[in-house]
Formats: C-alpha cells, sequence, structure tokens
C-alpha cells in the first residue's frame, strides 16, 4: 500500500520546526510502523536527503524509548501498545499519517521527532527509590507480601516512563508518571520508611520541571502503553495529602 | 600474551570467602580519591555504579541512552535464577553451579561459576529489599518457577517483565546516587575509545550524542558494562542499539576478546515476516513450561495444524529429549528446530517455523489460566503475527538472542589490561557455550552488586598510580583518532544508507556463521566480511555532520566495527574444531546429530589479540583446569 506522511522536521532545539509531506510506497501489512519510517530513511539517504530523526531501542515496548504521536494518539492508534507495537495492518492504503513527537514544555524537542524526557530521571532522583545500600539485607521470604498486594504495586511498577502521559495531557501534566513511582512504592512494606518524604520530594521535583496539574481527563490513562490505571493518581494525591498534613 | 585468571587457591566453597579475606581495602577517606568510569548503565553498570559510589568512590557513569534507565537488560522476560531453594525441591549452590557448567557444555571457568551460584542468594535479598516486586505466592512468600535447562523451580520473576524490574531496581539505586552527587551520569553519551596509559587502562573518549562534542575522561579504572554483541546478526532479539563498539575498541587498544564464536540463539521467537523485519521479538522460554512444540510428522503438510490429527505430529523435543522435553536447554532446542525445518518439516511461510502449542494445557487449566500465565506474551503475539494463540499454535523460530563471549577477564573481572574491568554480558566468564535461561540477569547482578564492589579496591591498593592529566599525550591522541574515524565516515558521501551493509553483513553471518556452521561455511564468510568492509568504506552515505544531533553517524561507527568484529567471531568459530553449546560445527556431532566436544584439544578459552588493521590476531589459550566437576557428555535425554 501508500501512505503519505505529515512528519514534523526541526533541526534542533533552538530552529523553528514544521511539517514535511512524504509519499511512501511499497508498505506492508506486516511492517511495524518503525520499520516502515526505517524504510523511508533508506530511500531519503538514498536520494541524500537527510533522514528523519526518531528513537527508538528495545522495539518489543518495554524500554520505553520510542515517542511518537501519530495521527494525533501518542503511540498511535490500538490500546496498550508503544509505538514500537504498531504495525501497518491498522492503515490502508492511500491514508495519510501525521507524525509529531511528544510535546510538552518539560520535553524540549532535541530534533526532528525525539524530545528531551531527562526531567523523568530527575524527578527518580528527587525520592523515587528505597534507601538500601548493596548488602545486609534481610533474607527475602524473612518479609511477607500479600499476594494481592504484591500484585496492585507491579500494576504501578510496570510503567515503562516512555512519557505518553505528558503528551496525552492537555496540561502537560506528569502526574500519572509519579503516581505509578509512589504507588509502587508505597504499597510495600519496604518502602513504608521514605513514604512521606519520598511523595512531597518527587512532586516538588515534578513541579519544578514545568508539568501542569490533573484535571481528571484521564488521557493519561487512554494513551499508557502499559495501561496504568488513573486511580494511582487518586492514591499519589491521597499520599500527598497524608505526608503534607496527616499524622507524621 | 599472558593470561592468568588469577583464581584462589583451596576448595571450591571456599575460594571467594578466602579472596575476600585476604584482597586488599581501601580506607573509607580515601576510597573519594579514586573516579572510576563507568560505561553502560544495565543491570551490570547501574549496580556497579551504584554499588561503588555508595562505598564512597566518585563515580561517572555514561550511557547512550537517553536515560539510564532504558538499556536492554529491562527486555528480559522469563526471571532470575538463585539457589534458594525456597521450593524445598533439593537446590543447592551447588547444583546451581554444576547446572551452570554443565549447560554452558563445560566451557567456562569453575571458580567464576561457583561464586556466580554462591552470590545468588544474596541478589534476590537485594532486590526485594529495593522493592522490586517480585511474584508471590498467597501465603505472601515468593514465588517460583522452572526454566529451561534446569529440574528444580529456582527462578525467581515479576510476571513477564523480571528484566524490566530488575533493572528499575538498580537504576533506583543509582538514581539515588545520582541524586546525591556520588554519581555525575552522562546520558546520551557514547564511548568511542579507550585511553591506555603505560599499559593501565586511564581514561575514555566519548561523543555526545545530541551535541556531537568530543570529550576526554579520565579515572583511575575504567569498568566496561556495555552488553552483547548478538547485533551483529543484524537480525536479533537485541534492542537495536545495541552494538559491540565499547569492547571492540578495547580489544582494538589490546584487551583481549574472548570465545566471541559463542553465540546463543534463543529457540522461541517469532519467525521472520520480510525483507523489512528490523529485529525479531522474543517469546519467553517460561512459554515451554507449558507449551508443547511439534511439527508434522510429514514432509510439506501445509494443512492447518487443527487438521493434523495427533498421530501425524511429531512432538520431536518430548520424543528426543523425553527427560526434559520441552524445556531443554536453548542450543539443543534451537538446533532441534532447525533439524525439522531442514527436513521440509517447518511450518508457515518458508517452512522456517514449528509450532508451540497451548491446546492441552488450555484442556486441562482454561483459557483463564493460561491467560493469566501469559496473558501479555499472548497479546503480543497476537498483535505481531495476526493470529490469535488462544485458538491457533504459535509458530516460532530460533534467533540470536545473547553472546557467551566477550572481552576476557580474570577472577577479578579484570581484562589483561590492569584497571579494565568487564561486567555482565559483555565478558566471557560465567556461561561458558550457552546460557541457561534466567541466568543472564543474574550474572549481571553478581558482578555489579557484589563482585566488583571488593575487586576493584584490590586494583587501587595494588598499583598505586597517578591518573593521567586530562592533556596526557595518550589521551590528545585517542581522541585525534576518533575525530579522524568520523571525519573520514562523514567525508565518504556514497550512495547507500548505513542500513544496507549492516543487513548484509547479518545475512553473512548468519547464513555461515549462524545455528551450524562447517569449515567451508566459515571459510566463505571470511572472504565474503572484508568485501562488504571494503563496500562500506566507499559506498557509505552518513548524511549531517558531526557536530549535531546525528542517528546516521552513530549507526556508521557501530555498523563499522560490527565489519570488523563480525570477522572476528568467524575466525573463532573457525579454529574451534568442536561443537559445545551454542557453537555447533558440522563436522563434530555425534551419529543422533548431538553437539561432539573434543576435550583433549579444545578445553580452553580462545583469546585473540588484536594486531593491527587487516592483520590476523593472535589466538591465546587459558586452559580450562576442572578440579571439581567430571567433564561429562551433555545429556538432556
Amino acid at each position: 500500500m501508500r501512505v503519505t506522511l505529515k512528519i514534523w522536521r526541526q533541526k534542533n532545539a533552538a530552529a523553528t520546526g514544521g511539517f514535511a509531506t512524504y509519499t511512501k510506497d511499497n508498505v506492508v501489512a506486516e511492517m511495524s510502523f518503525l520499520e516502515m519510517l526505517d524504510a523511508l530513511n533508506r530511500e531519503l539517504v538514498e536520494k541524500g536527503e537527510e533522514p528523519v530523526a526518531f528513537e527508538s531501542d528495545c522495539r518489543e515496548g518495554i524500554c520505553g524509548t520510542c515517542s511518537l504521536v501519530v495521527s494525533g494518539i501518542p503511540h498511535g492508534p490500538g490500546k496498550g501498545a508503544a509505538t514500537c507495537q504498531l504495525y501497518m495492518r491498522r492503515f490502508k492504503d492511500g491514508d495519510t499519517i501525521t507524525v509529531e513527537p511528544f510535546r510538552a514544555r518539560g520535553f524540549p524537542i532535541l530534533r526532528d521527532l525525539i524530545v528531551d524526557r531527562s526531567a523523568f530521571d530527575r524527578i527518580i532522583q528527587a525520592g523515587g527509590f528505597i534507601s538500601v545500600n548493596t548488602g545486609g539485607t534481610p533474607d527475602a521470604n524473612a518479609l511477607p507480601i500479600a499476594k494481592e498486594q504484591q500484585e496492585l504495586a507491579m500494576d504501578a511498577a510496570a510503567c515503562i516512563g516512555c512519557g505518553a502521559c505528558v503528551a496525552a495531557c492537555k496540561n502537560a501534566s506528569a502526574m500519572l508518571f509519579v503516581a505509578a513511582k509512589v504507588s509502587h512504592l508505597s504499597l510495600l512494606p519496604q518502602g513504608q520508611p521514605e513514604r512521606q518524604q519520598r511523595v512531597l520530594n518527587m512532586v516538588a521535583q515534578m513541579d519544578k520541571e514545568g508539568f501542569g496539574a490533573c484535571t481528571n481527563t484521564f488521557e493519561c490513562e487512554a494513551a499508557c502503553p502499559k495501561e496504568i490505571s488513573v486511580r494511582f493518581i487518586a492514591r499519589l494525591n491521597r499520599e500527598y495529602m497524608r505526608a503534607s498534613w496527616g499524622d507524621k | 600474551m599472558e593470561l592468568k585468571s588469577n583464581v584462589p587457591s583451596g576448595p571450591l566453597e571456599q575460594k571467594w570467602d578466602k579472596h575476600k579475606a585476604e584482597i586488599s581495602l581501601i580506607n573509607p577517606a580515601n576510597k573519594r580519591k579514586y573516579n572510576i568510569l563507568v560505561v553502560g548503565t544495565g543491570l551490570a553498570g547501574a549496580s556497579a555504579a551504584a554499588s561503588l559510589a555508595e562505598l564512597g568512590y566518585n563515580v561517572t557513569a555514561f550511557c547512550f541512552h537517553d536515560s539510564p534507565r532504558r538499556a536492554h537488560s529491562i527486555a528480559a522476560q522469563g526471571g532470575i535464577n538463585a539457589a534458594k531453594n525456597y521450593q524445598n525441591d533439593g537446590d543447592s549452590v551447588w547444583r546451581l553451579f554444576y547446572d551452570t557448567i554443565k549447560g554452558g557444555d563445560f566451557r567456562a571457568r569453575e571458580a567464576n561459576v561457583y561464586r556466580l551460584a554462591q552470590v545468588s542468594v544474596n541478589i534476590i535479598d537485594q532486590c526485594v529489599a529495593q522493592g522490586v516486586p517480585f511474584a508471590r505466592e498467597y501465603g505472601g512468600l515468593l514465588s517460583n518457577r522452572s526454566f529451561g535447562g534446569a529440574q528444580v523451580s529456582r527462578t525467581f520473576y515479576a510476571r513477564g517483565q523480571t528484566g524490566q524490574q530488575l533493572l528499575l531496581g538498580a537504576y533506583s539505586a543509582l538514581s539515588r546516587q545520582i541524586g546525591l552527587g556520588n554519581v555525575k551520569m552522562y546520558p546520551r553519551t557514547e564511548m568511542l575509545d579507550l585511553v591506555v596509559v603505560d599499559g593501565h587502562a586511564k581514561g575514555i573518549i566519548t561523543r555526545n550524542l545530541v551535541s556531537g562534542e568530543i570529550q576526554r575522561h579520565v579515572g583511575d579504572a575504567v569498568v566496561l558494562a556495555t552488553g552483547g554483541y548478538g547485533n551483529v546478526f543484524y537480525l536479533s532479539t537485541n534492542a537495536v542499539g545495541s552494538n559491540v563498539t565499547a569492547t571492540y575498541r578495547a580489544y582494538k587498544r589490546g584487551a583481549a576478546f574472548a570465545n566471541p564464536c559463542y553465540t546463543q540463539i534463543h529457540p522461541t521467537c517469532i519467525p521472520v515476516s520480510g525483507e523489512h523485519q528490523s529485529k525479531l521479538t522474543l517469546m519467553s522460554e517460561s512459554l515451554r513450561n507449558d507449551g508443547r512444540v511439534w511439527v508434522p510428522k510429514k514432509k510439506g503438510d501445509n494443512r492447518p495444524p487443527d487438521q493434523i490429527p495427533e498421530d501425524e505430529r511429531d512432538y520431536y523435543l518430548e520424543r528426543k529429549y523425553p527427560s526434559y522435553g520441552n524445556l531443554a536447554p536453548r542450543d539443543i532446542s534451537s538446533r532441534a528446530a532447525k533439524q525439522v525445518c531442514d527436513e521440509g518439516r517447518g511450518v508457515g511461510p518458508g517452512g522456517l517455523g514449528v509450532y508451540l502449542d497451548f491446546s492441552e494445557v488450555i484442556k486441562r487449566l482454561g483459557e483463564n489460566v493460561v491467560r493469566e500465565r501469559y496473558g501479555n506474551l499472548f497479546d503480543m503475539y497476537h498483535e505481531i503475527t495476526n493470529e490469535n494463540p488462544y485458538a491457533v499454535p504459535m509458530r516460532i523460530y530460533p534467533a540470536v538472542h545473547y553472546t557467551m563471549g566477550g572481552l576476557w577477564v580474570d577472577y577479578n573481572l579484570m581484562s589483561n589490561i590492569p584497571g579494565l574491568f568487564v561486567l555482565g554480558e559483555a565478558n566471557f566468564s560465567d556461561h561458558g557455550a550457552n546460557r541457561l535461561g534466567a541466568s543472564a540477569l543474574m550474572q549481571g547482578l553478581a558482578d555489579g552488586y557484589f563482585v566488583i564492589p571488593y575487586t576493584i579496591g584490590d586494583y587501587f591498593a595494588r598499583n598505586k598510580i597517578a591518573r593521567p592529566s586530562i592533556d596526557a599525550p595518550e589521551v590528545k591522541q585517542a581522541e585525534a583518532d576518533t575525530r579522524n574515524q568520523i571525519a573520514r565516515m562523514l567525508s565518504i558521501k556514497g550512495k547507500h544508507s548505513v542500513d544496507v551493509f549492516h543487513r548484509e553483513l547479518g545475512r553473512v553471518m548468519w547464513e555461515y556463521c549462524g545455528m551450524a556452521r562447517t569449515d567451508a561455511s566459515l571459510k566463505k564468510a571470511l572472504a565474503e566480511i572484508p568485501e562488504i568492509r571494503a563496500r562500506f568504506w566507499k559506498e557509505v552515505h552518513v548524511t549531517g555532520g558531526g557536530e549535531e544531533l546525528n542517528l546516521a553517524l552513530e549507526r556508521a561507527g557501530r555498523v563499522a566495527d560490527f565489519l570488523e568484529f563480525g570477522e572476528l567471531l568467524c575466525l573463532d568459530a573457525l579454529e574451534r574444531r568442536e561443537s559445545c553449546g551454542g557453537h555447533f560445527r558440522a563436522e563434530f556431532q555425534t551419529e543422533d546429530g548431538e553437539a561432539k566436544r573434543d576435550d583433549d584439544a579444545f578445553c580452553h578459552v580462545a583469546a585473540w589479540e588484536y594486531q593491527g588493521p587487516e592483520r590476523k590476531p593472535v589466538r591465546n589459550v587459558e586452559p580450562l583446569d576442572f578440579q571439581f566437576v567430571h567433564l561429562a557428555t551433555r545429556s538432556y535425554k
């Protein structure tokens, strides 16, 4: 099949960007969306043009590197999948597809479709951990954890840190990302000692990075490749209130 | 070249404790005076960087990803082994050690493997303390499953995302140290050369992947944890960015490269769908716990699977290996799949596939149980192939997955260049000629959390050498070499993209040095690779410039190294005239087609020494001295 691609091109962070239009022939249903872009890039190079810069690594939906807005939807149409798990069988001959980077104040564009998501790392550095050094830890079975509790923690821990939640939100809020990490650690007994300081530090860093507030439109959950539930945002709010005003 | 393994004397069980008691220590107040450069932040690199910083060392860490959370360790699905014996099924440190040595076809160093089994139990404790949400039973204790190549349940897991959860644990420990200012982290930074001063590793040259700036870094030691080289085959289950550049450039500076021909082909991957393919997707080995592998008994039988009656199916793994059945080790299962496909009994397009059938377990336990166990994997398969594995058997085929070879290291994980340490998949040390499932995560974390923190101090205590100046001639020379190579690649302005050459190389590697290798096929590869390499340097078009974000340039550098490294791999495969583990030389097989080792001639590590461009490297040998286990013929029958 043949598709028309309207792709965001931008030389660097300082430059002004704009859409460029390309026609891509010989697209087959079994191709992944990124393989289709690989093929486009090969053709561009053969013509002596600059290929489209986009990021990806594992190409199986777990590393969180790929970050395209396809036809207006972060990671494209389809539920519970990253951009690399999007296949061309979702499109039909003659379709026009727009391809943009994740857009948010906290994610400055570096080039074309590549954005800087280091703000997420700084949020984790502010408190997204349990402070244990290597060695001297108790036997792993010394601390029983209810299966339901562990499963819920795992639901939150499944976050791949891609930033689709931010890109999907009209406020560019990072609440789902922060909620996932805060919930994962506060649900487990190991996370209790730092429970209050952790949430305060992470939220403070989130605000400092310029992410917006949550107004409960739930676009984040719809875009999340791991389908992380917005219920964790409610949990984040509870954790934050508890740490701010509750019993210390 | 002298390859001293530095294995401590004494009984196997006591070597590590004895070594720890004898190695020299660094005073806590002095640790901050040492600068350690850690390259790569996957399981091995992140755990090392965090643990070393916790001890008080000054750590600088580098990764080419945008964040240290994205290294390919994240994609490991199935689990991590540990000799906890929580299931009371007879596991022990000895058994994990023995399974690993045997699984590696008796081509690994005994003392290293025993230590790995010993520290495996600490890893689980460490990860749980960090908040890694391993699967649990209703009573609240940890759950285990069995995995290929083992008859006990010793694998800990977090759904199908164990690698992710372990990496996020190590990443959180690293992030804590970055936040505390103990680690300076350089993301989006690629190592392009190693600096060796007076025979010691003392620095690296990097390129900032956003600005293109070439930077010099000096330190008291360099730790490489840069993963494996599976992408030399172009198509593999590795992430598309995974590459050999850091270890290969260290090799060109004098580090010995050991056993490059030991590559692991994983039996359960989704078959190739066409020319456009950029990578292959693994279906976790854990599926073999419940799925049954089969092909039609008849050649060219292209009836749909549900119309092939039971007695016309060949459950070949169960037939050939009754005691391990579908859980036979990876190399054996892969070869068996190739065999039936070569016989013309493969299924799916091109006949390159076998069935992995869940109908029996679905009948026995119900679709819901299967969904609970493997739901995300089934969904992934469905999305990629457009076939519903609850209704039709999966089609799978082997694909390159892991590389057991790597830079040569001694018992301290130090290469033959003093001050250069190599961890995780990047070294060669623990898996011999074949790695067992759920052992890669174990090794990466063992090296990073529990080995390097001890052994690096010993190097510092014994070698009181001042850090070179950032302007030392060796440092400047390495920078100049890096700049020259970049300028040379940018100036070619040929007509093909980098991918084209990588794919050609991959085809040669898979065709002639893949699941089965012969003297003739390897010689063919050794003739063709230099020819592809020569064309690359004449015809590649690297668009853009050096001082900007330039993905084409990044790839060109990595493919240039693969084009040299592929030749080394084939040379190693040619010289190892035996079959062992993942290295199968068709000339050396038993009557029933199993790998035939030659312990008299090849019970050794081959460590290759670089001799300069276009010159044949020298093959050095470290004999493997088995004092505690008996060299047996591997049997899974």
